[in-house]
């Protein structure tokens, strides 16, 4: 289906992939100001989509060790360390006088001793990144075997068994999140394109998605995306009110270079500092003028050729 | 910087350094954040079989066109040469592109659909509607060696079908050079995607020259005037377009000149010009035409080994995804469709 927005610009993408009857779009809407790192996504994604171990290595870049986004790993806790507010001067380590631990059990985590001035100078940012399930994805446009197809609910879903691992996808996505998956040894999909599904599975039999099921600070949210989309609003706002002026929204925007996407976030930092690209913008947008260009230059070599003939005699 | 070794499913088994991947610094490097220093876009997971396909495919594409122009002006000798090229470059085509994917079925999996947003799907089929016809045309030439008592029967009708063949197959040859250069821009590959303005042009001119290079070098001089201007013509077109490219292509035609792809593109450089150099002087010499020829070839293939090497060095390098985005943001204008 080629519509006028096909390639760029707002776009309900079920619909224009030829839906007659579509349901609602689905997505996510990542809070990050919520995500306490506990990986619980991680797990569960594995757990219910059976997606093989990613690597066993401690990288040494905080608490993440699953490293990226990629063909073993569909949802990945990025943690960044960062400098949280300017330090106090003329506080003490330590106040003078420390309460005495008489050995009393307590619930959860003991009160602190350490006043919040003399806390550290430091914060964690912590995201769980996922599949953009983009309104204009890349991967899906290149895909040269119609493996990579729009479910009814907006999503982009692999099929294994049509993909033939050309790994052209994984090129075109903007976000480097589809990769073609390398091991372990066995594996029946080793070789074939794998990302996030947005648990078509699950979707179907109106359940919500693994991840963010197991969220237990509902950092990952489910739902309809327009629906998704004033919640994010609204919370963008609240964080304002409160004074967190670095809360900003990515992904939401319908008009933005993707034509927005499925799964959005809300971040406390610029999208790089989390490993998302700033203007992400889908290479497709530009394929009309490729096109154009190439057959410009098809047309030069055949005309060249011509004259290359003309006027020679043998 | 960790070295990942032992993964399965990411890709950072070509992790380099952080933060500008700790090349040379030539120019201070530019200030940009990322997470950890990790790539955002991840390079294509191919070989180098899919570089050797952009010069096969090249070579095939431009010998197809001499091969029907030899044909039509009673050059049998460039006919012969071009044909036989033609072929020969059509079967490493294919055999490269299978080898990329791992079996044969693998690439008829593609006729399955014709998807005109995939520039794989359109060069597939353009790849089958050109390879029979232009391997018709070889038939006929290699019938043509046989002994006369030989081309009888089915024989006879393939070299009777060489010249209309050779011509459907010359007119389908120019899109197999072009659509190369919109498959690799058609990616989020920061070095690719930013010269899909020029890159068909490069393309077409490599082909041209490498193909040119090839009739220099094989057939005989009163015969070669056609393939010496294709070439020469090609290889001017190459250079002047590659020039133009690097201009348009921002911070990431950068990763032209470094590393790897420099080299290879140094190489291509100094080969086509030496080589087209060698061709005009070089008329009347056998000798002088078939070093010439030889020259254009090796400088086309290094010049696709070069394009396919910076694309990946680019997507491999978070400066190059991040900086452009950085500043278009900075300078208030992301893309947005209403601008």
């Amino acid at each position: 289906m080629i519509g006028r927005n096909s390639l760029f610009g707002p776009l309900d993408p079920a619909p224009d992939a030829g839906y007659a009857d579509a349901p609602p779009r689905k997505g996510f809407f990542t809070d990050t100001s919520v995500c306490i790192g506990c990986k619980a996504c991680e797990v569960a994604c594995k757990e219910w989509n059976d997606v093989p171990e990613n690597l066993f290595q401690m990288l040494g870049t905080s608490y993440d060790n699953s490293h990226s986004l990629n063909a073993n790993q569909w949802r990945h806790v990025a943690f960044i360390e960062r400098p949280g507010r300017a330090p106090a001067p003329d506080q003490p380590a330590v106040p003078t006088t420390p309460p005495v631990d008489i050995g009393m059990p307590t619930v959860g985590a003991p009160p602190s001793d350490v006043p919040d001035e003399a806390k550290p100078d430091f914060q964690w940012l912590m995201s769980s990144d996922v599949c953009k399930h983009c309104t204009h994805a890349a991967c899906l446009d290149v895909c040269p075997t119609g493996s990579l197809f729009r479910s009814e609910f907006g999503t982009v879903v692999v099929q294994d068994d049509i993909c033939n691992g050309c790994g052209y996808c994984v090129a075109a996505c903007p976000y480097g999140v589809i990769d073609r998956r390398k091991g372990p040894d066995g594996d029946p999909r080793v070789g074939i394109a794998q990302k996030c599904t947005l648990c078509y599975d699950r979707l179907t039999d109106n359940q919500r998605p693994a991840c963010a099921q197991a969220c237990p600070t509902e950092s990952i949210q489910f739902g309809d995306v327009e629906e998704l989309r004033e919640r994010a609003s609204a919370r963008v706002a609240t964080l304002h009110e409160q004074g967190v002026m670095d809360a900003r929204l990515y992904g939401n925007d319908p008009e933005d270079g993707v034509g927005g996407t499925g799964a959005f976030f809300l971040l406390l930092d610029e999208p790089e500092v989390y490993g998302l690209p700033p203007d992400p913008v889908v290479t497709t947008k530009d394929l009309p003028r490729m096109y154009q260009r190439a057959a410009m230059a098809a047309a030069a070599m055949l005309a060249g050729a011509a004259v290359s003939f003309v006027r020679r005699k043998p | 910087m960790t070295e990942v070794s032992h993964q399965h499913g990411g890709s950072p088994s070509r992790q380099r350094g952080q933060r500008g991947g700790g090349d040379r610094v030539m120019v201070p490097e530019a200030d940009f954040t990322s997470y950890y220093g990790r790539a955002i876009v991840k390079p294509a997971p191919w070989e180098k079989d899919i570089a050797f396909y952009l010069f096969t495919g090249g070579v095939a594409a431009g010998s197809s066109l001499l091969a029907a122009g030899a044909d039509l002006t009673g050059r049998p000798g460039l006919r012969r040469v071009a044909r036989l090229g033609s072929l020969g470059s059509l079967g490493l085509s294919v055999g490269f592109l299978v080898h990329d994917l791992g079996r044969p079925s693998r690439f008829l999996n593609m006729l399955r659909v014709a998807k005109l947003t995939s520039p794989m799907s359109v060069g597939t089929w353009i790849l089958s509607l050109h390879g029979p016809f232009a391997a018709l045309a070889s038939g006929a030439e290699i019938v043509s060696m046989l002994p006369a008592s030989w081309q009888r029967g089915p024989l006879r009708l393939v070299a009777v079908l060489g010249r209309p063949a050779g011509l459907v197959g010359a007119l389908t040859a120019t899109p197999v050079a072009a659509y190369t250069a919109v498959l690799l821009a058609d990616t989020a590959t920061p070095a690719w995607h930013t010269a899909h303005e020029e890159l068909p042009f490069v393309f077409c001119g490599s082909a041209a020259a490498a193909s040119g290079g090839l009739g220099l070098l094989g057939a005989p001089v009163a015969q070669t005037g056609p393939a010496r201007a294709f070439a020469v013509g090609g290889a001017v077109v190459e250079l002047a377009a590659e020039r133009r490219m690097e201009r348009s292509m921002g911070i990431s035609a950068e990763t032209l000149h470094h590393d790897t792809a420099g080299r290879w593109m140094r190489a291509s450089t100094l080969l086509t010009a030496a080589g087209a150099l060698g061709a005009l002087v070089g008329r009347r010499s056998r000798l002088l035409s078939a070093v010439s020829g030889a020259a254009l070839m090796a400088g086309s293939l290094s010049t696709r080994m070069g394009v396919y090497e910076a694309g990946l060095a680019s997507a491999e390098d978070p400066k190059y995804t991040v900086v452009p985005q950085r500043e278009r943001v900075d300078r208030g204008v992301p893309v947005r469709h209403r601008q």
